[in-house]
């Protein structure tokens, strides 16, 4: 009796520890997430005939250190931003990825060649290039706002504004509101004016904000008529617009652009199948495939020509890419290394803000 | 008299008080090793993590010991540092003996690929150091000597005298300093202890906010939950038990449920604020805010931990001898006397527990400020989780709940020599 006792407590131990999964994936959920399932998952499942498992989390870098530290890593592949990717990678608590090992282009370009400017690094490959802008309800705003200024007019249109409980893209966004030209945003945030002045413009409107955090949420608070613009993901927007018919507009400008990059924990369980992972979705047709699901921007150049149809089969998706020609106007690019050098002190300083 | 009781002898020859001895002890070693399980597991999963979040909060060997991720090997670093930095004193100007030890290390740190650790460890002093770190080791093989001007050149920002005394003070793994950041002080470059700036200062007022709202919390819990308790324990047993299960019901559902259905109450284009529209009381512009600040953690909070205040109030009520309030009263007591000096009184121990549970339980809850808080309703526990989660900055997240936790054990002590511990009655 005692003996069947230890037995099965040892046999349920050894199951749990088990896991089933063969590949277990961490990304942000939502309608990201379903279109890395549809355009990565599912076809590498089918070719290799392995289980993968998606897991997500509101911001996917935040378990990589705990869990590298406390040497108990559950994750191979996690799909983080680009100053994560580079500050993880400075810690140590990345594997890394030889670059050349991946797929060349179908015209037989090189990867190095082949993926936009700053989409490899020593560890993380670079899958899409994303924007935070912000949208509105057309129902309830009246008029039409263009300008990342209008964002902030609470006069010429009233109502609750929902922001992403960070420091990151909000002091950008207001430096640009505040008639900031893109290319100098980073330069003036470097000063200690420049943060005043953007947390001087963030106080115009902070009483009426409702503060976010999972990408999801920017969608629902719309729809809800809880606020009535929004910053938030383009690709959320799109997906709640095209395929839930929601009366949501995109305003391109002063959208901050950035890169998702896939990264291996370093200790993965699975880190061989990881890399081949990696090299699987990040070839030039995955990623072509993945603008059918969602409106981010393939980090291949050849991928572009291949970019079609959303998976409704009518809308033409180029148009609606963060990285269109007419979508740049005024556009900036998210400064990796100013956000890994003055994340900490910034978001104490808005954390202090909020508080007040 | 006395030599024969000396004398007495068990059956087998043995002197009885040695005999009674061995099997009073075998009794206790018999306890002990029933024991042994729960003292072991409290050990393991209690008293050892509190260790070990004590000490992370005054040790951080960042700056003086790299770890492999992979194989957990340990290399010392910043070494030639270290030693310019016993050789001189505090506010010393690096000369080039620092800035030839600063190259060589940072060479070291290259090889190691521990860079960005060091860089992180000095940014949590000096912020916007961290690139620093990271870029100079990329380059710190190609410099040649004389090492200051090279340094320099690469980056003036080197020459920063408050960027050299923090790195003075990580050179010793064992620091204050995180105590000192969490009280939103720092060291200045002569190595005093100043207040940081006025915009940066955030954790004092949330353990001042922490501590207002769990009294705040504590308070209209207790007011909610006596009349209940009371009601519990003087009904007939048909009625008061179906009370009971209204009151455990909640406490059944789980936490999340609970906090999300006051979100959907309690939002501005929610149920109450509907309802108040439609009366006329307030108008469609003028809804009010009842969430996302601390009125919404006060109620989320206040209904959440009920239970804890009405449980151990029902329990002592329950004891509580209905014909001393009557007798009072037969003397000629008014109602309110009656209750003030009879009832009341009898009731302390059930109030002590009570209160006691519902503020600790506050002072160090996260998951319901962090749905309903927004942005003014926050504790110092989601200050806590976001140092835990998202700056990484462990140490100071350790210091915290060092705070927090000192700050409970001196309420506990308050509550001994105020009320008494043994009056503790938790049913």
């Amino acid at each position: 009796m005692k003996r069947t006792l230890i037995l099965t407590t040892a046999l349920t131990a050894f199951g749990t520890m088990g896991s089933a999964a063969d590949l277990t994936i961490m990304s942000w959920g939502g309608a990201y997430g379903t279109s890395q399932i549809e355009a990565y998952n599912k076809p590498f499942a089918e070719q290799t005939g392995k289980d993968i498992v998606m897991v997500d989390a509101d911001n996917p870098a935040t378990p990589i250190k705990a869990q590298v530290e406390a040497g108990n890593v559950t994750i191979d592949v996690a799909d983080v931003e680009y100053s994560d990717a580079v500050r993880l990678c400075d810690e140590g608590l990345l594997e890394e990825i030889d670059t050349s090992a991946l797929p060349a282009a179908p015209d037989g370009t090189a990867p190095e060649d082949d993926f936009i400017e700053g989409a490899l690094t020593d560890c993380a490959v670079a899958n899409i290039v994303w924007s935070t802008v912000y949208a509105y309800n057309s129902d309830v705003v009246e008029g039409e706002p263009t300008t990342m200024a209008d964002f902030f007019d609470l006069e010429g249109f009233p109502g609750k504004r929902g922001m992403r409980k960070a420091a990151k893209a909000n002091l950008e966004m207001a430096l640009m509101a505040d008639g900031v030209p893109a290319g100098e945003v980073y330069d003036m945030l470097e000063t200690d004016e420049g943060v005043d002045r953007a947390f001087a413009k963030l106080d115009t409107i902070k009483d009426e904000i409702v503060w976010w955090e999972a990408g999801a949420q920017p969608p629902q608070l719309l729809a809800d008529g809880e606020v009535t613009m929004s910053t938030a993901y383009n690709g959320r927007i799109f997906n709640a617009a095209v395929s839930e018919n929601q009366p949501f507009e995109i305003v391109w400008d002063g959208q901050i652009l950035d890169f998702d990059l896939f990264v291996i924990p370093k200790g993965a369980p699975n880190k061989e199948l990881a890399l081949d992972y990696i090299k699987f979705s990040t070839d030039t047709q995955r990623l072509a495939d993945q603008a059918k699901w969602i409106s981010y921007g393939p980090a291949r150049k050849s991928s572009g020509a291949l970019v079609g149809l959303y998976q409704d089969g009518k809308t033409e998706m180029a148009s609606h890419m963060p990285t269109a020609e007419a979508n740049l106007t005024n556009a900036l690019v998210n400064d990796f290394e100013f956000w890994a050098d003055r994340d900490t002190e910034l978001s104490e300083r808005f954390n202090a803000w909020l508080a007040q | 008299m006395q030599a024969d009781t000396t004398l007495l002898t068990t059956a087998d020859g043995q002197p009885l008080k040695a005999a009674l001895k061995s099997a009073a002890s075998k009794a206790k070693r018999r306890a002990f090793y029933l024991v042994a399980p729960l003292l072991a597991f409290v050990l393991i999963t209690f008293i050892f993590p509190i260790g070990q979040m004590l000490h992370q909060s005054v040790y951080n060997p960042d700056f003086t010991i790299h770890e492999d991720k992979g194989t957990k090997i340990q290399t010392p670093i910043m070494v030639n540092l270290q030693v310019w930095f016993r050789e001189t004193e505090i506010g010393t100007v690096p000369d080039e003996a620092a800035f030839a030890a600063l190259v060589s290390d940072l060479i070291q740190l290259r090889e190691l690929r521990g860079q960005g650790e060091v860089g992180t460890r000095i940014n949590y002093d000096v912020p916007g150091t961290r690139s620093l770190f990271t870029k100079s080791a990329r380059r710190a093989a190609k410099l040649e000597a004389p090492f200051k001007e090279a340094v320099l050149d690469l980056d003036e920002d080197w020459a920063d005298p408050e960027l050299w005394q923090a790195m003075r003070t990580a050179a010793s793994p064992y620091t204050m300093n995180f105590y000192l950041a969490a009280l939103d002080m720092r060291r200045s470059e002569t190595g005093e202890i100043v207040a940081v700036a006025e915009n940066r200062q955030i954790r004092v007022k949330l353990f001042s906010r922490t501590l207002t709202l769990s009294i705040i919390i504590t308070l209209t819990c207790f007011l909610l939950a006596f009349p209940i308790a009371h009601l519990l324990a003087t009904l007939p047993l048909r009625y008061s038990n179906l009370l009971m299960i209204l009151v455990l019901l909640p406490f059944w559902t789980s936490l999340l449920v609970r906090t999300t259905s006051w979100i959907v109450l309690l939002q501005s284009q929610g149920v109450l604020n509907d309802i108040l529209v439609s009366l006329g009381i307030v108008g469609a512009n003028g809804r009010v805010q009842l969430i996302y600040n601390e009125i919404g953690t006060v109620i989320a909070m206040t209904h959440i931990l009920l239970p804890f205040m009405v449980l151990p109030l029902f329990s002592v009520m329950r004891t509580i001898n209905p014909s001393y309030v009557r007798a009072a009263r037969s003397l000629g007591a008014t109602s309110w006397t009656a209750f003030r000096r009879i009832y009341l009184p009898q009731c302390v121990p059930g109030i002590g527990a009570g209160a006691l549970l519902v503020f600790i339980l506050a002072v160090g809850y996260y998951i319901t400020p962090a749905l309903v808080g927004g942005a003014k309703g926050t504790l110092i526990s989601n200050e806590i989780a976001f140092h835990m989660t998202d700056s990484l900055n462990w140490s100071l997240a350790a210091a915290l709940a060092a705070l927090l936790l000192a700050g409970v054990l001196a309420l506990y002590w308050l509550y001994d020599r105020l009320v008494g511990i043994d009056n503790l009655k938790l049913g």
